[in-house]
C-alpha cells in the first residue's frame, strides 16, 4: 500500500513539473494545480496511512495523525487562493502583452492583440 | 545618565533643522547650534571627573542575545575626541552659516551636519565594539549624503558615491574584524577586550583580524592605498570638506586605532603594517601636495600626508609615540580646520580656488592672509606653532624606533623628507595665494568675509599660536588623561618648545631649509614631471566599477534572461540535485516498518489517480480535455483522504476542488482554447526526463518517510484536546485552537489574495470570444431552466448544511473552512444558474468587507484573550445548560471559526463573483457607476 501510495505521489508530481515547465499560462497553472495536489498527498501522509482511524476522540483506539491533517486542511484553502491569484494574474498578463506566454513580453510571433 | 545626554543631544539635534528651516535662517543656525552646544557643556562638565582618573559608563541591554548594548564610555580618549568634534563642529555651523547661498536648502545641510556629528560621537563614546561599528556605518552614510550635497554636480556625485564605496566595503571589512575580535576576547565590551590583550595576541586568529579591523580603520582615515577617495571627497561644500576631512572622520579610523591599541597593538605584525603604511600615506600625500594646483586639492593630499604620520606614531607604538600622535590629533584639527575655512573664504570671496588664477591677495584680504599664513606656518612645524612641537615629538620618535630592524635608520630620513615636502607645499600654499603676483584677475573682486565668518578661524589660529607657546599650560591635562586612557597607565611627560640643541631640531632645521630650497625650484620639478603621464584616480575608479558590473551582468543574464521557462529548469535542476544527494546518502530505501496489504479499492484509486494526472499532462495542449482530468485526480484526492481516515480533509478537497474548477472554466474562457505546439522535441524531452527524475525522487523520499516508524507530537494534541482546547474534532482544534495563529496567518493571506485579484481585475481589458476553439458560437440558451430551479431549492438546503458542519465543526468533522466554502459553492451556483445581472441585484453587497470583517473577528478574538490576561489566542469554554436545548458547549474558539468562515466567504466569493461580472457590466472599474454605461457599450462593441 505504501509504495502504490509513494508512486502515485511521484507520478502526480512529476506531470504537474512537466507543464509547469510549458511555456504557455494555462497549462502551467493547471500543472501548479497538479503539483499541489501531489505535494499535499505528500504532506498528508507524514502521519503515517491510518485506515479505519477514529477522527474523532472517544475513549481509547487508532487515531489518524491530525497534525498533518490540520496542516493540509488550511494548505488546500491557501492552495485555491494561490491558484486563483496566478490565474487571474495570467488573464491580466494577457490582456496587458496580447498574448498568453509565461514570459509577460510583447513578442510578434504570439497572437494578435485582444 | 549625563552620559546618555551627551551622546543622545547631537541625536535629537538632528530634526531640529529640519524642524526650524521655515523660520529664517539665522533662527534655524541658532537653534541648530543649542543642542551640541549643550553636549559639549556636559562634556567639559565631566572633565574634572575624568582628569582625578574617573572612567564614566553607561549600559542599557538592547539586544543582549546578540552581545550588542547602548554601552558608553566617557574615558579622556573620548573626552579629546568629544571635544573636537562638538566644539569644531560648532564653530563649522556658524561658519556654514555665512558660507551657504540663501537658496540652499540648509535645514537640510544642517540635519546631515548634525546626523554625522552624532555618529562622531557615538564612535567616540562607544563601549561596545558592535555598537561602535554601528555609528561607524552611520558615519560613511551621513558623510556620503554631505559629499553628495550638491547633488546636481556630477564630480559630488561621483565623489560621494566614492568615498561610500571605499569606506562602506572598509566597514563591512571592520565588521567582521570586530566580530572575530569579540569572538576572541569572549566579550564586545571593549573593557572585556582591552584588558584580554595577551589571548588576543596569542590567538591563531589573530593576523586575520588585524587585517581586517586595519583595512576598516585604513580606508576611513585614506591611508595608501585607499587615499583615492579623499580628494574627491573635496567636491563637498567647504564646511563638510574643513569638518570632515580634516578634523573628524578621517579620524575616526585613527580613533579606532587608539582605542584598540591596548588589545591588538602589541605585536610586530602590527608595528611593520602600520607605520609602514602610514609613512607611504605620509611620503604620497606630500608628493601630491605640492603638484596639486586646486587649493582644497592640497589641502586633501596635506590632509592624507598628516594622517599618514599619526599612523606611523600609532604603528611605532611606544608610549611617547601615542602622545605624540595623540598631539597631533589635536594640533592637525586646529590648523587645518583654520586653513580649510580659509580655503572656503577665498574660494567664496573670489570665485575660483585655482591657485594659477589667484595671487596677491594680501592686499585686499590682509586679516584672513594673516591667519591663513600662521596655519599654514603650523602645518609646516615652524617654531612657535603648535605643528612643531608634535613634529618634533614625531622626528624623536622615529629616530628611536626599531620598527625596521636593521632598516630603522630608514625611519628618520623618510621622516625628514616628509618634513621637507610639508615645508614646501605649505609654502606655496600661502605664497601663491597672497603673495605672489596674480596672473589674471579672479572672477570677482575679493574683499574681506564677514566677520563672524572668519570668527571660527581667527579662533582656531589663536589656539594654534597659543598651544605653541604654552604647550605645558594648555595642552598637558587633555593629554594626560587621553594617554592614560589608551595606555593605561599614566605618563610622566613634559612638554617644552625648547628641548636643546639635538637631532630632532637639527631634522627640523633641516626639513626648513631644504622645504624652502624645493619651493625655490619646484616650477622645475614641474616641467619635469609632466613628462609623465597623469592617472585620474577617479577615471580609474569608475572604470574599474563599471567594469565589474559589466562582468556581473553577463554571468547574470545567464542566469536571469528573463524566460520563466529557464528559471524553473534551473530551480527544478537545483531542487533535484539536493534531493538526489539526499537521497543517495541515506542507505536503504525501505524502512523497518513495512508494506500494508493493497485491495483491490485502492489499486483502482491509484490507477484513476495515476490516469487522471498523466492524461492532464499529456493532453494539455486541447486545454478543456486537460482541465476536465486535472478535476478526475481532484476527486480522487478527496476520496483519497476520506480513505485514510481524514474526513475534514476530504470535504475540504472537494468543496475546493469545486471552487477551483469554476474559476479555471471561468478563466479559460478568456483565454486561448489550445495551447500552440512550441517546444522542440529536443526541450521536450529534456522536460520529460527532469520531471520525471523529480518525480522518481519525491516517490523514493515518500516511500522512505512511510515505511519508517516516526515520533510524531501528536501525542500532546490527542491528550490536551478535550481538557485543553474543549473539542471533540482534534483536526479542527488544532487549527482554531493550538495552532490557531498559523489560521489566522492563513486567512489573512486569503483576504489579501482576494483584495489583490479585485485589484487586478481592475480595469482589465479582455478579449471575449464569441465561440470556442473550433469555432462553434456559444449557445444562445444561457440559464438552463433545470439548473435555475434546482439552484433556487438548493440555496437554503446548502445554507442550513453549512451552518450544521459550521457549528458542529469543534467536535465532528467541519468546521469554518469547510462550511465557508460549501456557502461559497450555494452562492456560485445561484451566480452561474441565474446570471450574474439576476445575482447582483438580489446579493447586492461587496464581498470585500465580509473577509476583511472575517480577519478582523479572528484577530480580535484572540486580543480578546489579553482583556483576561492570557497571551494571544488563548481560548476559553465552558459548558452551558438552557431548558428545553440541553447542555451546550461555548467557546471562543468558536468565534473565531466564525472569523474563518466569514473570511473564507468573502474571500471565495470575492475572487470567483468578480472575475464573473468582468463578462458584464458590473466589472470592477475604479470609477464603478460613471463610466459602467460606457464600458457596456464598449464591451457590445467589442463582442461584436
Amino acid at each position: 500500500m505504501e509504495s502504490l501510495y509513494a508512486i502515485t505521489t511521484g507520478v502526480l508530481t512529476a506531470c504537474g513539473l512537466y507543464l509547469t515547465l510549458r511555456g504557455r499560462t494555462f497549462p502551467v497553472v493547471v500543472g501548479l494545480t497538479l503539483l499541489s495536489y501531489a505535494v499535499n498527498l505528500f504532506l498528508f501522509s507524514m502521519g503515517g496511512l491510518t485506515t479505519d482511524g477514529a477522527a474523532i476522540l472517544d475513549g481509547p483506539g487508532t487515531y489518524a495523525d491530525p497534525l498533518p491533517q490540520a496542516l493540509v486542511l488550511t494548505a488546500i484553502v491557501i492552495g485555491f487562493a494561490m491558484t486563483a491569484f496566478v490565474v487571474i494574474l495570467a488573464m491580466r498578463a494577457r490582456s496587458e502583452a496580447g498574448n498568453d506566454h509565461v514570459d509577460g513580453r510583447k513578442r510578434e510571433d504570439g497572437e494578435g492583440r485582444a | 545618565m549625563t552620559l546618555l545626554w551627551i551622546a543622545l543631544l547631537p541625536l535629537l539635534g538632528v530634526i531640529v533643522p529640519v524642524l526650524t528651516s521655515g523660520r529664517g535662517r539665522r533662527f534655524c543656525s541658532l537653534a541648530t547650534a543649542a543642542l551640541p552646544a549643550l553636549g559639549l557643556l556636559l562634556t567639559l562638565a565631566q572633565l574634572p571627573g575624568i582628569a582625578a582618573g574617573e572612567s564614566l559608563r553607561f549600559a542599557a541591554a538592547w539586544i543582549p542575545s546578540l552581545g550588542l548594548d547602548l554601552a558608553l564610555r566617557l574615558d579622556g580618549l573620548s573626552v579629546l575626541f568629544n571635544l573636537l568634534i562638538l566644539g569644531i563642529g560648532l564653530l563649522i555651523l556658524l561658519y556654514a552659516h555665512f558660507y551657504l547661498s540663501p537658496e540652499e536648502p540648509y535645514g537640510r545641510f544642517y540635519a546631515y551636519l548634525i546626523l554625522f556629528m552624532a555618529s562622531m560621537v557615538g564612535i567616540v563614546m562607544s563601549d561596545n565594539l558592535l555598537l561602535l561599528w554601528l555609528y561607524w556605518e552611520l558615519t560613511s552614510i551621513s558623510s556620503f549624503l554631505l559629499i553628495g550635497f550638491w547633488s546636481h554636480r556630477s564630480d559630488a556625485r561621483k565623489g560621494a558615491r566614492m568615498a561610500l564605496t571605499v569606506t562602506g566595503a572598509g566597514g563591512l571589512a571592520l565588521l567582521a574584524g570586530l566580530l572575530l575580535l569579540g569572538d576572541m576576547a569572549g566579550s564586545f565590551d571593549i573593557d572585556v577586550v582591552l584588558a584580554s590583550g595577551d589571548a588576543i595576541l596569542a590567538d591563531p586568529r589573530y593576523p586575520l583580524m588585524l587585517g581586517l579591523v586595519l583595512l576598516g580603520a585604513f580606508t576611513k582615515s585614506a591611508q595608501f592605498p585607499f587615499q583615492f577617495w579623499l580628494p574627491h571627497a573635496m567636491a563637498a561644500p567647504t564646511p563638510v570638506s574643513a569638518y570632515l576631512h580634516s578634523a573628524t572622520m578621517v579620524k575616526a579610523g585613527i580613533f579606532l586605532m587608539a582605542r584598540l591599541h591596548p588589545a591588538i597593538a602589541g605585536s610586530e605584525l602590527w608595528s611593520v603594517v602600520v607605520s609602514l603604511v602610514g609613512m607611504a600615506t605620509l611620503l604620497y600625500g606630500a608628493w601630491f601636495a605640492l603638484l596639486k594646483t586646486d587649493l582644497k586639492a592640497i589641502l586633501a593630499f596635506s590632509t592624507v600626508s598628516h594622517l599618514g604620520l599619526i599612523t606611523v606614531l600609532l604603528g611605532i607604538g611606544s608610549p611617547m609615540a601615542v602622545l605624540a600622535a595623540l598631539f597631533h590629533v589635536l594640533n592637525h584639527a586646529t590648523f587645518k580646520a583654520a586653513l580649510f575655512m580659509s580655503a572656503g573664504i577665498i574660494d567664496h570671496e573670489t570665485g575660483t580656488r585655482e591657485l594659477g588664477r589667484l595671487g596677491g591677495l594680501r592686499r585686499a584680504m590682509p586679516v584672513t592672509a594673516v591667519l591663513t599664513t600662521v596655519a599654514a606656518a603650523a602645518m609646516a612645524g615652524v617654531p612657535l606653532l603648535n605643528g612643531f612641537l608634535s613634529k618634533e615629538m614625531f622626528f624623536t620618535e622615529s629616530l628611536s624606533t626599531p620598527v625596521l630592524g636593521g632598516l630603522s635608520w630608514a625611519m628618520p630620513v623618510l621622516a625628514t623628507l616628509g618634513g621637507i615636502l610639508s615645508v614646501a607645499y605649505s609654502l606655496r600654499l600661502v605664497h601663491a595665494v597672497f603673495f605672489k603676483p596674480a596672473r589674471e584677475a579672479p572672477p570677482s573682486p575679493p574683499h574681506e568675509p564677514p566677520r563672524l565668518m572668519r570668527a571660527p578661524v581667527e579662533l582656531l589660529v589663536a589656539l594654534c599660536v597659543l598651544v605653541g607657546l604654552f604647550p605645558a599650560a594648555l595642552a598637558t591635562g587633555l593629554l594626560d588623561m587621553a594617554s592614560q586612557a589608551v595606555l593605561g597607565e599614566s605618563l610622566d611627560f613634559h612638554l617644552a618648545i625648547w628641548h636643546g640643541v639635538n637631532l630632532p631640531l637639527a631634522m627640523s632645521v633641516v626639513a626648513l631649509m631644504a622645504g624652502i630650497a624645493t619651493y625655490w625650484r619646484h616650477g622645475d620639478l614641474r616641467r619635469y614631471l609632466k613628462g609623465f603621464r597623469s592617472v585620474d584616480s577617479r577615471l580609474v575608479f569608475e572604470d574599474s566599477v563599471q567594469s565589474l558590473n559589466r562582468r556581473a551582468e553577463k554571468v547574470l543574464t545567464r542566469f536571469e534572461g528573463g524566460s520563466l521557462q529557464r528559471y524553473m529548469a534551473w530551480l527544478l535542476l537545483a531542487s533535484l540535485v539536493m534531493g538526489g544527494i539526499g537521497l543517495a546518502g541515506m542507505g536503504p530505501l525501505t524502512g523497518s516498518k513495512g508494506n500494508q496489504p493493497i485491495d483491490g479499492v485502492l489499486l483502482l484509486g491509484a490507477a484513476l489517480l495515476i490516469f487522471g494526472g498523466v492524461g492532464t499532462a499529456v493532453t494539455h495542449r486541447y486545454r478543456l480535455v486537460s482541465l476536465i482530468l486535472l478535476s478526475v485526480v481532484g476527486l480522487m484526492v478527496s476520496l483519497t483522504f476520506a480513505r485514510f481516515s481524514a474526513p475534514d480533509l476530504a470535504l475540504t478537497q472537494l468543496s475546493v476542488e469545486v471552487v477551483t474548477m469554476i474559476l479555471l472554466m471561468l478563466a479559460l474562457f478568456f483565454l486561448p482554447q489550445k495551447t500552440p505546439r512550441e517546444s522542440s522535441p529536443r526541450r521536450n524531452l529534456r522536460d520529460v526526463v527532469l520531471a520525471g527524475t523529480l518525480g522518481f525522487v519525491v516517490a523514493s523520499l515518500n516511500y522512505a518517510v512511510l515505511t519508517r516508524d516516526n515520533a510524531p507530537i501528536s501525542g500532546f494534541f490527542l491528550d490536551n484536546s478535550i481538557p485543553g482546547g474543549g473539542g471533540h474534532n482534534v483536526v479542527n482544534v488544532i487549527l482554531v485552537d493550538f495552532r490557531g495563529f498559523d489560521t489566522l496567518g492563513e486567512i489573512t493571506v486569503l483576504a489579501l489574495a482576494g483584495l489583490a485579484i479585485f485589484k487586478l481585475l481592475n480595469r482589465l481589458r479582455l478579449f471575449m470570444p464569441h465561440s470556442d476553439g473550433e469555432g462553434r458560437v456559444w449557445s444562445p440558451d444561457r440559464y438552463p431552466a433545470i439548473l435555475t430551479s434546482i439552484s433556487m431549492a438548493l440555496l437554503p438546503l446548502a445554507l442550513l448544511v453549512s451552518a450544521f458542519i459550521f457549528l458542529r465543526g469543534h467536535n465532528l468533522p467541519g468546521g469554518g473552512f469547510i462550511a465557508g466554502l460549501i456557502t461559497a459553492v450555494a452562492l456560485i451556483l445561484l451566480y452561474m444558474a441565474r446570471g450574474v445581472e439576476w445575482a447582483q441585484q438580489r446579493l447586492d453587497f461587496p464581498y470585500q468587507p465580509v473577509a476583511i470583517i472575517g480577519v478582523a473577528i479572528a484577530t480580535l478574538t484572540g486580543l480578546g484573550s489579553w482583556l483576561f490576561g492570557h497571551p494571544f489566542l488563548t481560548s476559553a469554554f465552558g459548558h452551558f445548560h438552557l431548558p428545553l436545548v440541553g447542555e451546550f458547549e461555548l467557546a471562543t474558539a468558536m468565534l473565531f471559526d466564525l472569523g474563518v468562515y466569514l473570511a473564507v466567504v468573502g474571500a471565495t466569493l470575492m475572487i470567483l463573483a468578480n472575475l464573473g461580472k468582468v463578462t458584464t457590466s458590473h466589472r470592477p472599474t475604479k470609477e464603478a457607476s460613471q463610466t459602467s454605461a460606457a464600458a457596456n457599450k464598449r464591451l457590445t462593441k467589442e463582442n461584436r
